[in-house]
């Protein structure tokens, strides 16, 4: 494919893809308004993070004022997953494919840029990803500032309501996965649980809410994982 | 205090990090079951640690909040996407909240 016909096909991709973030990234800078961030940090935080539970999680910290090394940690936990999608991501450049441009598709990865690679038939084209990930992650970084100017310029009312939208999108995640798998929806529920009885514990209720996040994910993740170990197929889904 | 800033920076380097790791580090794939299952429990499990009890938190009313939390769960349950599922979740806040105070 010629290079025209990647950009074109990367802006024509990138752009629903860019749409849907705007929305997350709006209510995420929702969050990240209550932690005082500038407009123009979050929509670079954003730009370069792309991560929504991650970028999350690290406001939280921020909001908290914690130490620099559970920014590190949470980051790390949250965005895990990545380890997984890029695992399979590799296997996919063309032996021709330089170190450098294998680094930069794996910074690019998403939920949604990963489904567009990985659908791709054949090598991945490294200038197709960067254009729908640039262009997506443009609006994903003006969604976070749009959300930070609202947050601070909307009447309190209206940003009340607005501050439930972020947890909203997170559950329309989750529970689609738990109503076709058992496993996943007692995870949720015993995360939900767990979460609450932990922000009431007198010692654990007092710590951070992001090294509650983050304790929790890796306990409950491994309980998981011991107690029902997923049945993987060959086929790298 | 500290700065807003190197948070942020230090927020790109470690998701990065992690996310080029898999194509520097370790190349094949990651056999293990364990790790396996543990990374596709992980994702789950810090998406509904983080919404909950947030969720009831977040807007400064429990009632709201918990009434928001049911309907986000049921309407997700009936397969509505990311942005309604939000929306809903904001308007009953919102409205929950404008009888709260007619009353």
């Amino acid at each position: 494919m010629d290079k025209k016909t990647l950009i074109y096909k990367g802006l024509r991709d990138g752009l629903p893809i860019g749409l849907g973030y705007y929305a997350v990234a709006f209510s995420l800078g929702i969050i990240a308004e209550k932690a005082n961030i500038a407009a123009w940090l979050g929509f670079l935080s954003s730009f370069f993070t792309r991560a929504s539970a991650g970028e999350y999680g690290g406001y939280t910290v921020i909001l908290a004022d914690s130490g620099y090394y559970e920014m590190i940690l949470m980051c790390l936990i949250t965005n895990l997953r990545y380890l997984l999608m890029n695992t399979a991501l590799s296997q996919r450049f063309s032996p021709q494919t330089g170190m450098v441009h294998r680094l930069l598709v794996g910074s690019c990865c998403t939920d949604e840029i990963f489904g567009i690679a990985i659908a791709e038939i054949g090598y991945v084209q490294p200038l197709y990803i960067y254009t729908a990930a640039i262009l997506s992650g443009i609006m994903w970084g003006m969604g976070t500032m749009s959300g930070i100017v609202a947050g601070s310029v909307l009447p309190t009312n209206v940003v009340a309501a607005l501050s439930v939208a972020l947890y909203g999108m997170f559950l329309a995640i989750v529970i689609p996965v738990a109503k076709r798998d058992k496993a996943v929806a007692i995870a949720i529920i015993v995360s939900f649980a767990a979460s609450y009885i932990a922000s009431n514990l007198p010692v654990i209720g007092e710590m951070s809410s992001g090294i509650r996040i983050i304790i929790l994910t890796v306990i409950i993740s491994a309980a998981a994982a011991i107690i029902k170990p997923v049945e993987f197929d060959k086929e790298e889904k | 205090m500290h700065s807003t800033v190197i948070y942020i920076i230090i927020m790109i380097l470690t998701t990065n990090f992690i996310r080029i790791l898999p194509l520097t580090l370790i190349r094949g794939q990651i056999k293990n079951r364990f790790i396996q299952s543990f990374l596709y429990y992980v994702p789950y499990v810090t998406l509904s640690v983080m919404t909950f009890p947030a969720i009831i938190e977040a807007s400064g009313s429990a009632f709201a909040g918990t009434l928001a939390l049911i309907l986000g769960i049921a309407a997700a349950w009936f397969g509505l996407g990311l942005f309604p599922v939000a929306v809903i979740c904001c308007v009953t806040v919102f409205v929950t909240q404008m009888i709260g105070i007619w009353l």
